[in-house]
């Protein structure tokens, strides 16, 4: 019984002759609440591509519950558990909300592939879509079309769509990106309320939203993991400032 | 020995005809290469242009009496001229459309295309008169080979070099490919990309107009034209690749000569083999021989 | 508060048959008892609207866009045509291999094809209609070539109902036929399945990112999709004894493409209201000069491109809207 929910061990990633990420190892424990920065073009995205299956890295392992699932697709990681949130939402947009978390809740539930009744028969994925709806206070808008929410609530149901997997492992990235500060406190909230045994990575830029929701930070610097520790650990470290100061004094 | 003589004499002239077919596919489909690769837009209607070249060129030839050569010219002009209007009018509203909404479309202005080309000239293929100095042989390498088509792998091979050097050597050239690269980060640097879309288009369908017209006696000019051939312009476009120029020109003589060499060795599987080789190279590379990978 | 768009598929609301639902049913009964000399015509139609159905299936409903469903819908024709004439001319025997030869072809085919997508997808869609094309061309001692097959043997259906010379039989076969598919497809489209479908229409990313196997469900789609062509040919090889090249080819889906989009896609009843539309006024207007019909059509697709994606029905839902806001 591995002690990480996820682990990358020696991960690489070249494209011709760009190394886009070196050698990361980097373990996730179960019940984590880890933020994962770096400046732009440190290669966070393609780490995460990694992680889900989306990009095929040129070495290493990647083991989700201690199991080896670096040759596995992306629905076959979704079953063992893992899922992922989009920077930019990713969503069903001509379909009501509740038929956007519906769609995993059925995966899940092994009923999506089934033909011959329908789909509004299948009392047990509504009712727990609906569950997950009133938890986030989306039950009103169940029926709504997602195109016609505003943008905080689209990336609400971008989260609501990851938990209806119940994910073992949570991979969210920039959460709060590009939402009106009104709306992002609500969010924030949700991002605290997430269940505890569930283990959560979150990329993000917004320092405010990295310390009030992370327990540990792993900095990423051009494809390499320069450190990793608490949040006072890393606001402390040198070379952390020298990294952003640097950036600051080029844009 | 006869029988080997025999056979290289049919290679060459394998070789020869499917050469001229090839050039002809090349100098229509080139344009719907860019096009498609600039403006991301699947012009299923191309062959239309090809279509309308080589009907006005016989027009004017009939009606205007002008020589076979300023006929072809004039032909080009109208029919790029033509091109721009339709793409200022109806197929710049489609360009953030849907890939159905653009197929739908192209689909309907063939059957319009079609339909009109009936009306004006009957269903029957029309003929080009071809000017004097082209009937007849011609000696190419020791061998005989009607002048027609020596004119054509001629002319084509001249254009294609003028083309290639216009895009490498020319500002407009280095538009078109920045914008095929990256449209967007094209527009940020102050590209206009709607005169470039505009003008693209309307040389490539000047130049389709061209393959139509030149290539009247390879491919017969009749109102099915664009249905007809359309397989065989995606064909090219397909196997070359979106976007590129040197692409199409590999698919064209890949089509021309090969769909020449099927068609006199086996004839009773017509175009099968062909098919087949685009659905096996499409498999193996979905982008092209000389496209981007998605 | 907006109500989520298309009819009730999905998890929201209720899949129950409505009366309105019905309504096809109106005219086809209507065209039997009152107007039995359109009865030849009611069973092309009967066709063609199967034939949209299963358009409509992977088209509207899964996202993908082909050029090239004759290919199944004519593979159908000759598979019923050659097998009544070298095996039996049971009519049903010969639906049924007919609906499995198209469906193994669109297994094959799909496999292949639905790995990939866009400008590639749609070639090879028109490369596998343009292969068929070509082998009935050639393969004369089978296909009959250019000619096609003349005077397909059918026997009674359940050795009961004899094909009669006013095309009753045939028009009460098609129906039967078309509402037991029609029955199919609705079902399926209403079903987890078919949700699973949009969403791969909707966001393809996002299906990968919650585990679905989308290339299996297209697959599956797609191969129901030409078993349900492959269905039509039969009919209209069964219907009319008689297959020839105009089953195949880039015209033919061309112009089942726009009956589809006339009546409306991914709704059902568009495919429908399309062919229906399409068929009785192609056979009104286009006597005199076809010409001006396909310049009519085509200039009609122009313009539903332009203005009125969702074809007739689409117009209808507009005007019903606007009514209701009206009233309101």
């Amino acid at each position: 019984m591995s002690r990480f929910a996820l682990e990358t061990r020696g991960l690489c990633k070249n494209f011709g002759g760009l190394t886009v990420a070196a050698n990361i190892t980097f373990g996730l424990e179960p019940g984590a609440r880890r933020a994962l920065i770096g400046p732009n073009g440190a290669g966070k995205t393609t780490f995460v591509n990694m992680l889900t299956g989306r990009l095929a890295p040129s070495s290493g392992t990647i083991l989700l519950g201690g199991k080896d699932v670096t040759g596995l697709t992306q629905e076959a990681r979704v079953k063992r558990g893992l899922g992922r949130t989009f920077q930019i939402n990713t969503l069903f947009r001509d379909m009501s909300v509740l038929d956007n978390v519906a769609l995993g809740v059925a995966e899940r539930l092994g009923i999506a592939g089934r033909m011959w009744r329908a789909a509004s028969a299948y009392r047990e994925v509504r009712d727990e879509a609906m569950e997950l709806l009133a938890r986030l206070g989306l039950a009103d808008d169940a029926g709504v079309r997602v195109l016609d929410l505003p943008y905080g609530k689209q990336r609400l149901v971008e989260i609501l769509i990851a938990l209806g997997l119940k994910p073992k492992v949570l991979l969210l990235d920039e959460p709060a990106a590009g939402v009106p500060s009104l709306e992002s406190e609500r969010i924030l909230e949700v991002l605290d309320e997430l269940p505890s045994d569930i283990a959560i990575l979150i990329i993000e830029h917004d320092m405010d939203v990295v310390f009030r929701f992370a327990k540990r930070i792993t900095v990423l610097v051009q494809g390499e993991v320069l450190c990793e520790g608490t949040p006072a650990e890393i606001a402390a470290d040198r070379r952390v400032h020298e990294v952003y100061l640097g950036e600051r004094h080029h844009g | 020995m006869p029988a080997v003589d025999a056979f290289l004499a049919s290679l060459f002239s394998i070789a020869f005809h499917g050469l001229a077919y090839g050039m002809i596919l090349y100098a229509i489909s080139v344009g719907l290469s860019v096009t498609m690769g600039l403006m991301g837009f699947v012009n299923l209607a191309h062959g239309v242009f090809a279509m309308a070249g080589g009907y006005l060129m016989i027009t004017v030839m009939d009606r205007f009496g002008l020589p076979w050569l300023p006929a072809l010219v004039v032909a080009c002009i109208v029919v790029a001229a033509g091109s721009m209007v339709l793409e200022r009018t109806l197929y710049a509203r489609l360009y953030k459309a849907g890939e159905l909404e653009q197929v739908l479309f192209t689909i309907g202005l063939i059957f319009v295309a079609v339909a009109l080309a009936r009306l004006a000239y009957g269903t029957l293929p029309l003929a080009a008169p071809l000017p004097e100095y082209m009937k007849g042989q011609t000696e190419v390498f020791g061998r005989s080979f009607p002048t027609y088509r020596v004119v054509v792998i001629a002319v084509s091979a001249v254009l294609t070099a003028v083309l290639w050097f216009g895009v490498e050597r020319t500002r407009w050239g280095a538009m078109v490919r920045a914008a095929v690269d990256n449209r967007a980060m094209a527009q940020a640097v102050g590209i206009n990309t709607g005169v470039l879309f505009t003008l693209t288009f309307a040389l490539g369908s000047g130049l389709a107009a061209f393959g139509g017209a030149l290539g009247a006696d390879l491919i017969a000019i009749t109102p099915t034209y664009p249905f007809e051939q359309l397989v065989y312009f995606l064909v090219v476009v397909a196997i070359g690749g979106l976007g590129t120029l040197r692409g199409p020109f590999l698919g064209a003589l890949f089509i021309g000569i090969g769909d020449t060499a099927c068609k006199y060795w086996v004839p009773e599987f017509g175009a099968f083999f062909i098919f087949v080789a685009t659905m096996a190279l499409l498999l193996w590379r979905p982008q092209g021989l000389l496209g981007r990978a998605q | 508060m907006t109500e989520a768009s298309a009819t009730a598929i999905g998890y929201v609301g209720s899949a129950r048959l409505r009366w309105i639902e019905l309504a096809p049913w109106i005219p086809a009964a209507a065209i039997y008892f009152f107007a039995p000399t359109y009865l030849p015509l009611g069973s092309y139609v009967l066709i063609m609207i199967l034939f949209a159905l299963s358009l409509d299936l992977i088209l509207g409903y899964g996202g993908i866009v082909t050029l090239g469903h004759s290919a199944y819908f004519g593979f159908g024709a000759y598979a019923a045509g050659v097998f009544a004439i070298r095996m039996s001319g049971d009519p049903l025997l010969g639906l049924a291999v007919a609906a499995i030869a198209a469906g193994l072809l669109g297994l094959a085919t799909g496999a292949v094809i639905l790995r990939t997508h866009g400008l590639a997808l749609l070639m090879l869609t028109l490369a596998i209609t343009s292969i068929l094309f070509e082998v009935a061309n050639k393969w004369t001692t089978v296909t009959g070539g250019t000619d096609g097959l003349h005077s397909v043997p059918i026997q009674p259906i359940l050795g009961m109902f004899r094909f009669d010379m006013f095309g009753k039989v045939a028009f009460l076969y098609c129906l039967v036929v078309v509402t037991a598919c029609w029955w199919l497809v609705r079902t399926i489209v209403h079903s987890p399945f078919g949700v699973t479908l949009a969403g791969t229409r909707e966001n393809d990313v996002r299906m990968h990112a919650i585990g679905a196997p989308v290339y299996r469900r297209r697959l599956a789609a797609y191969t129901i999709s030409t078993s349900l062509a492959g269905t039509a040919g039969a009919l209209l090889t069964q219907t009319t004894q008689f297959a020839g090249l105009s089953v195949l080819g880039v015209e033919l889906s061309g112009e089942i493409l726009v009956m589809l989009v006339l009546g409306g896609v991914r709704r059902i009843y568009g495919a429908f209201v399309g062919p229906g539309v399409y068929i009785v006024a192609k056979d009104y207007l286009a006597k005199q000069t076809p010409e001006y019909w396909y310049l009519g059509i085509g200039i009609l697709l122009i313009l539903i491109v332009m203005f009125a994606r969702g074809g007739i029905l689409g117009l209808l839902d507009r005007a019903l809207a606007r009514l209701k806001k009206a009233r309101a």
